[in-house]
């Protein structure tokens, strides 16, 4: 299966991620030959096979509901680049 | 052209455990900014979700209320999107494998008619933090004590056929989740909130019309005007000749109206897949069990029992069921005065007045059920009059203490003693000697006058059956 470049803009816009017009028909072409081996395994007949939610063969194991965490925040936010009054600050959000 | 009304509700209930869902930093409301936001909640690299067993046993909970199925082995989901109050860069929840199958919950409408609600699923799945955006020179603020809140999705079927019944229903699911205590049940406080999927199609048809969403409407009055204005949009729309587009709208409760939320380039696309940090929750017969074991009496039981138990009629037994809280102090005071009946009409009448006029819940009412039990068992006993007892009923409320006391600082005791009830009504008949002559000449409305006059006399304080009586006898001449 092969992608077109708007696609692959549309995949990286959701991700964040920024891909140059250079690197644009690079990436076009290897995200395509990812693609073209998945369209090889789904000939693979899985007829009655489970869908797989997870490699290990086990289940959760459970939380008692427990506070155990105190409060660091100090602590989380001396790596933090911009805080106020308590608050990690970020670069305004634009609805 | 006749239109018909589709709405379907998506509830998230916030489950009342004391550690989030998948760490264990506290979820207490109102803390200081980041003081309850962990290594997990911030999303530091390499710390991992562990699940929280009390929100599986409050979800399983939910889902034996509402006769569903439970998923014995459910499975949670990323759900990926980028916003700064959601660290991780996805949400964790479910979508194929949800805790919570098919159920279903009764309605009962105004005209008493009940109708059957179906529930498409309810799912965990962990709330995100607070962003700020006023008042930090041009940043926005993020409060992530929220992040990790262990949230029930609860989606309904599109089987409600108006506002009316969209708040009948979300009231029925607010009763549920709070006579099961899994959830506050706090709507100002957002422990509660409730986005709505709204559509009309011409009566008769089919197949849906194109639905809009409306996020966020947070009281049950908004809820059912936040539809009726959007359902009357789609209306007049569709009437001048436009079509709907599928989109997500906020409802302005100042304004009373909806506008569009989203003008994002790009449709949402959260990439769900399997969450590889959790492995699938399975769960047995006997945890099902042990949790069924311990469910209280749930309202449509109780609605049942007050009208078989207490001879209430079905639309008081359901008001009076409503809440947890209500039916617990109607109990209480039906207790304390051995007649359900006389409870009944005390809750509803004077208690729920007061309750609607000073904007309180049950919870914090003025008067406690004890006193109200107390003030009805002066009813009982002729201390007072019904009307004497509506007024210390309200010196109660404003908290001068208990009905006895009152009764007793105002003097309001009921005067059962025949001689001085005599007393003021040979009064009234020697002050009054035009209206005994049209009495004892066939007028006998003129009665109403004599009871008035002997009652003003009185203060209110006489027995007006001993009045009545002794009335009669004296008029006879």
């Amino acid at each position: 299966m092969s992608l077109d470049r708007s696609q692959v803009e549309n995949v990286a816009q959701l991700a964040r991620l920024q891909v140059t017009d250079d690197e644009m028909p690079d990436t076009v072409a290897s995200l395509s030959s990812i693609l073209d081996l998945v369209d090889k395994m789904q000939s693979v007949d899985t007829d009655g096979v489970e869908p797989l939610s997870n490699p290990l063969d086990a289940t959760a194991r459970l939380r008692a509901d427990e506070v155990t965490e105190e409060n660091h925040r100090d602590d989380y936010q001396a790596v933090a680049p911009s805080t106020q009054d308590g608050l990690y600050l970020v670069p305004k959000v634009i609805e | 052209m006749e239109w018909e009304t589709v709405i379907g509700l998506e509830i998230h209930v916030q489950l009342s455990t004391q550690s989030k869902i998948f760490s264990g930093s506290s979820i207490r409301f109102g803390a200081d900014p980041n003081t309850q936001a962990s290594l997990v909640d911030l999303a530091m690299p390499g710390a991992l979700p562990v699940f929280n067993e009390n929100a599986l046993r409050k979800a399983v909970a939910f889902g034996l209320a509402i006769d569903a199925e439970i998923g014995k082995r459910s499975v949670f989901d990323r759900k990926n999107y980028f916003y700064p109050d959601l660290p991780k860069g996805y949400q964790i929840t479910q979508m194929d494998h949800p805790i919570v199958g098919k159920g279903h919950v009764e309605i009962v409408l105004d005209d008493g008619t009940t109708r059957t609600i179906g529930v498409t699923r309810a799912h965990l799945e962990e709330d995100a933090g607070k962003s700020l955006h006023e008042d930090f020179e041009g940043m926005t603020g993020i409060d992530l004590n929220r992040a990790g809140t262990p949230l029930l999705e609860i989606v309904s079927e599109p089987d409600l056929r108006s506002a009316k019944e969209a708040v009948a229903y979300l009231k029925k699911i607010h009763s549920i989740v709070t006579y099961l205590g899994i959830s506050d049940g706090n709507m100002a406080e957002g422990s509660m909130r409730c986005d709505a999927n709204v559509s009309v199609r011409p009566k008769g048809q089919t197949e849906f019309g194109t639905r809009t969403e409306i996020k966020n409407v947070n009281s049950f009055r908004f809820v059912e005007k936040a539809i009726n204005h959007e359902l009357q949009r789609h209306i007049d729309v569709i009437e001048d000749g436009g079509t709907i587009v599928q989109e997500t709208r906020l409802y302005d409760s100042d304004k009373n109206e909806t506008r569009s939320m989203r003008s994002k380039e790009f449709a949402n696309d959260y990439r769900y897949f399997p969450e590889p940090d959790l492995l699938p929750v399975e769960i047995d017969h006997d945890y099902i069990e042990a949790v069924a074991e311990h469910l209280p009496e749930l309202p449509d039981a109780k609605v049942k029992r007050f009208m078989d138990e207490h001879g209430l009629s079905e639309y008081d037994a359901n008001v009076l069921s409503q809440s947890r809280a209500m039916a617990d102090y109607f109990e209480q005071v039906a207790k304390i005065t051995g007649d359900a009946k006389l409870a009944a009409n005390w809750c509803q009448g004077e208690l729920a007045a007061l309750l609607n006029r000073d904007e309180r819940d049950i919870t914090d009412s003025p008067v406690s059920a004890e006193y109200l039990g107390q003030l009805i068992q002066r009813i009982q006993d002729n201390t007072i009059s019904n009307k004497i007892a509506k007024k210390v009923f309200e010196a109660v409320a404003k908290g001068e203490g208990s009905p006895d006391e009152v009764i007793e600082a105002q003097g309001l005791k009921q005067v059962t003693d025949t001689g001085a009830i005599e007393a003021m009504i040979d009064e009234v008949i020697n002050a009054n000697p035009d209206q005994v002559e049209q009495y004892r000449s066939g007028k006998e409305k003129v009665f109403g006058f004599f009871v008035g006059q002997v009652m003003k006399a009185s203060k209110g304080q006489a027995n007006p059956g001993q009045v009545n009586q002794i009335l009669k006898e004296k008029l006879k001449g």
